[in-house]
């Protein structure tokens, strides 16, 4: 019942300003799938071209088996959800809901059954008949999503719906999402720049930058397993620390701390190398790259630390149970190699990927 | 984000530019072509000769000059009264603000030329003022004539637009900027002068430059208060229709100049817009207080006398025309005289001024609805071109766009003379402009996700206009097309060129009455133009809820 999305090269241009040089990917039948990158990555570009309100100047962009590329908005049969809501304002929430039935020409009494149906899921029937000028962005984005599921589309699209909300309904409303996007198990493609929205809500995520797809992943493995670099430093605060690579020793540069690291191939010819740590990875103990708390910010379920060593200032966080550094302490940090990525001059992550988990 | 280019939609809105471009070319640019190319090409040569005359006669130059004083002594004032009308409307609570926002805006629907008839019942020779200072003190006022009359009357007339536009942009100054000002440390005066002024000066001088145009070429109130007063109004008039030296050479030389002239004060002011582009949208509008000590009694005294310079027109007006009345002399005693009188000469020029005029209206809101929505959403060099000329009317003085209507069309190949297309087309040219850029405000704060939005849902573009961007526009642009239906309706100066007795209109026949001096008639006449006039306005508030803004 669900469908594929394909992208294969595809390619945006703006005249001679290249967006997207040549960009391919697989969406399955059901997911829910995220675009996550900075402004200007190019991902809702992305979107906007498997809309239909962008040209697709190369490569092809199919349904299925049924490429697009020419196909107007209008006869894709997609169900798109705006930024900033893009509720008519001219119409109540019913008539809001009831439009793209109408549009296909969806005759009472079904049409008003399907609609008191979606009014139901997406739990604003007490609005049905208020115009929507003085709702709430959350009320306003309830009706833009149930007006998008109704239509029973092939695709559900989300521009950043949540990125005008407040921090307590973003919360509520992508578990709205995520629950009525699994029960219809319609395919999604959903962009955001938000990497713990991306995290929470996707069932794949696709970072992207500068117009590439740096890593297509599950959650989990986007976090723990960064490809490269920029995703690394993206998915989250990072201390990126040089380090000077023997086969599979790692040394810190400028510290005589070592580590012994497995998931590393014993073949490779690199000698020097960056060591991307997470601030929650650190642990306090005797021995380490030493440091002076010289800050500490308590934010509740943790503090966090910034601890001045010779080769700079490191961010640590730790859970707030645990005994609590003050400031001027010296302190000394060790690693857990095995959580930690080593990635290569270029950027490129040297760990082996295959274990991740 | 961009929107894609050349997709069938945004052909057929190119196409559709074009279209409603050519009839405003046709009934507007081609006409004013025609004007100057007469003015100068006989036929079989250059003729220099009318502008030679026109700038060695003394009389003429002398005109020219009047134009100049009126015009920029009016604007100057009016600046200066209309800016601080605004400002004190704005910031502080003044008691009656409701009726006198309602007052004002009646006022504005009032043709000025009966402004100037009103005020020569109150101030005129026999007026009942002067009347009443000679028989009360003795003092012999010589009437409200010649220059300080004209700059008079057209004062308290643009004091009231200027407050219009003026109130709109302050509305969008933020309050937030008041009070970063003031926590650096500038504030009062100097916050006025180094804040709001400069955020304001684009529509004020926009607004400023309207108020010139309508002055220089203005030709109903001019003649009637003038008594003499020579201005360019009255003599392109004069040369073109008058009864002695009749000359059409010299009226479309003179109307040439009078174009060439405004057309660069039209490009200085696209100039200076250009140059300071100020974009504002207010959060948080600021919060009006309640003046106090010596500021609250001249802010309401200020306030007050203003409307009731801008609405005396209207209560003299309507007064008048229940008295009895002989000629230009009112009798004591009331009757309906004058009303029957007026009914059975009007005739049928009531209903022909509301067809008229509801052709008008609906001509334009089509052609602005049409360039403006090509130009937002389906931009290109046509688009842009459409969009910059057809604001040209705006300083285009309805004499002279008279002139060139009646040059053009008079004769073969087209015959269109004293038709009711020629009216109405002059109706639409003077409105259009205001119409479009209302519509694009508008369209500018409809997003184009909603448009998307209809599209995803499964409308094709022409549904999504019908639809969607339709309806939505239609709340925005009803207010501005209503007040451009009273505009239509009461215009004269350029109605005055090119009517024939088969489509005499309402405002024709009022300004006949006052030059033949039947007062009582064209008070009555102008009240049942006024009420209707009110009607609309009753319309407009009732579907804008009283929250219409003026822009510019």
């Amino acid at each position: 019942m669900s469908i594929t999305i394909n992208i294969e090269h595809a390619k945006k241009a703006y005249g001679k300003n290249v967006v997207i040089e040549d960009l391919s990917a697989q969406i399955k039948p059901g997911e829910f799938f995220t675009l996550l990158g900075p402004s200007g990555c190019g991902k809702t570009t992305l979107l906007r071209m498997i809309a239909g309100f962008n040209t697709i100047e190369g490569g092809t962009i199919a349904f299925d088996d049924k490429v697009i590329n020419n196909l107007p908005p209008h006869k894709r049969n997609i169900g798109m959800v705006f930024q900033n809501y893009a509720v008519f304002p001219h119409m109540s929430t019913r008539e809001n809901i009831a439009f793209g039935l109408k549009e296909r020409k969806v005759k009472d009494p079904e049409l008003t059954n399907r609609v008191d149906e979606v009014l139901e899921k997406v739990q604003i029937r007490e609005l049905a008949d208020r115009m929507p000028s003085n709702m709430s962005g959350g009320q306003q984005q309830r009706i833009a999503l149930a007006r998008a599921m109704v239509i029973n589309p092939d695709v559900l699209l989300f521009d950043e719906p949540l990125s005008n909300l407040d921090a307590k309904l973003r919360v509520e409303m992508r578990s709205v999402i995520r629950h009525i996007q699994q029960q219809a198990g319609i395919t999604t493609i959903y962009v955001t720049h938000d990497q713990e929205e991306a995290l929470a809500i996707s069932d794949r995520i696709a970072v992207m930058h500068k117009g590439e797809i740096q890593q297509i992943d599950e959650p989990v493995k986007i976090y723990r397993k960064p490809r490269n670099l920029f995703v690394a430093t993206f998915m989250g605060q990072t201390n990126i620390l040089d380090v000077d690579v023997n086969g599979q020793d790692i040394s810190i540069s400028g510290t005589d701390v070592n580590y012994h690291f497995e998931r590393i191939r014993k073949d490779h010819q690199i000698t020097k190398g960056k060591l991307v740590v997470r601030p929650n990875d650190f642990t306090f103990e005797d021995a380490g790259i030493e440091g002076v708390v010289t800050e500490r910010i308590f934010f509740g379920t943790i503090t966090t630390y910034t601890v001045k060593t010779n080769i700079g200032d490191l961010v640590v966080t730790r859970d707030v149970n645990e005994h609590m550094k003050s400031i001027g302490e010296t302190v000394h940090l060790a690693i857990p190699v095995e959580v930690v990525n080593v990635f290569d001059a270029d950027g490129k992550n040297m760990s082996i990927m295959e274990d991740a988990g | 984000m961009k929107r894609r280019k050349y997709t069938r939609d945004h052909v057929a809105w190119n196409l559709l530019t074009v279209v409603s471009f050519a009839s405003f070319a046709f009934f507007f640019l081609f006409p004013l072509f025609r004007l100057i190319v007469g003015a100068i090409w006989t036929g079989n040569g250059f003729n220099l000769e009318p502008f030679k005359r026109f700038f060695a006669t003394k009389y003429y130059m002398q005109a020219v000059a009047n134009s100049f004083k009126v015009s920029t002594v009016t604007t100057l004032i009016a600046i200066c009264t209309g800016t601080t009308f605004a400002m004190i409307m704005r910031y502080f609570k003044i008691k009656g603000k409701k009726v006198v926002d309602i007052l004002l805006l009646v006022s504005t629907i009032t043709p000025p030329f009966l402004g100037g008839y009103s005020w020569i019942l109150l101030f005129g020779r026999v007026g009942w003022v002067t009347t009443w200072l000679k028989n009360t003190f003795g003092i012999i006022f010589p009437g409200i004539y010649g220059f300080w009359g004209i700059v008079f009357t057209f004062v308290c007339h643009s004091t009231m637009t200027m407050y219009m536009y003026i109130s709109g942009a302050l509305k969008n100054v933020d309050a937030t900027l008041n009070e970063a000002a003031a926590s650096l440390g500038c504030f009062g005066i100097r916050r006025i002068i180094k804040i709001i002024i400069p955020l304001i000066l684009p529509t004020v001088l926009s607004t400023a430059l309207l108020t010139f145009m309508h002055c220089f070429a203005d030709y109903g109130t001019c003649a009637l208060i003038g008594e003499g007063y020579n201005v360019m109004g009255t003599l392109i008039y004069t040369a073109f229709l008058g009864e002695v030296s009749r000359d059409a050479t010299l009226a479309s030389a003179m109307a040439s100049i009078t174009l060439i002239f405004t057309s660069c004060l039209f490009m200085v002011q696209r100039w200076l817009a250009s140059r300071r582009v100020v974009e504002m949208n207010a959060l948080h509008p600021i919060e009006q207080k309640k003046p106090k000590g010596i500021v609250a009694i001249l802010s309401h005294f200020y306030i007050y006398l203003m409307t009731t310079l801008a609405v005396c027109p209207i209560f003299v007006v309507a007064y008048n025309s229940f008295q009895k009345a002989s000629g230009f002399l009112f009798l004591p005693g009331y009757s309906l005289d004058s009303y029957r009188t007026a009914i059975k000469r009007l005739g049928d020029a009531i209903q022909r001024t509301y067809a008229y005029g509801l052709i008008a209206i609906v001509l334009i809101v089509v052609i602005a609805v049409i360039i403006s929505y090509a130009n937002v959403r389906h931009s290109s060099s046509i688009t842009k071109t459409a969009d910059t000329l057809t604001m040209f009317p705006l300083v285009v003085p309805g004499t002279v766009l008279g002139i060139a209507m009646v040059l053009a069309f008079n004769g073969a190949p087209f015959y269109l003379n004293g038709t009711a297309a020629l009216v109405i087309s002059v109706w639409v040219i003077r409105r259009l402009p205001y119409t479009i850029r209302s519509t694009t405000g508008v369209l500018h704060n409809i997003s184009i996700s909603v448009e998307e939005a209809s599209q995803s849902l499964g409308a094709n573009p022409f549904r999504t206009f019908i639809r969607v961007t339709f309806p939505m526009l239609f709340s925005g642009v009803l207010p501005g097309a209503l007040l451009s239906f009273i505009a239509s309706i009461t215009e004269l100066s350029s109605s005055l060129m090119v009517y024939n007795f088969k489509t005499v209109t309402m405002s024709i026949k009022i300004y006949t009455e006052i030059c033949k001096g039947n007062f009582g008639v064209a008070s009555a006449m102008s009240t049942i133009l006024l009420l209707s006039a009110v009607v609309v306005l009753g319309v407009l508030f009732k579907v804008s809820k009283g929250n219409y803004e003026f822009t510019l």
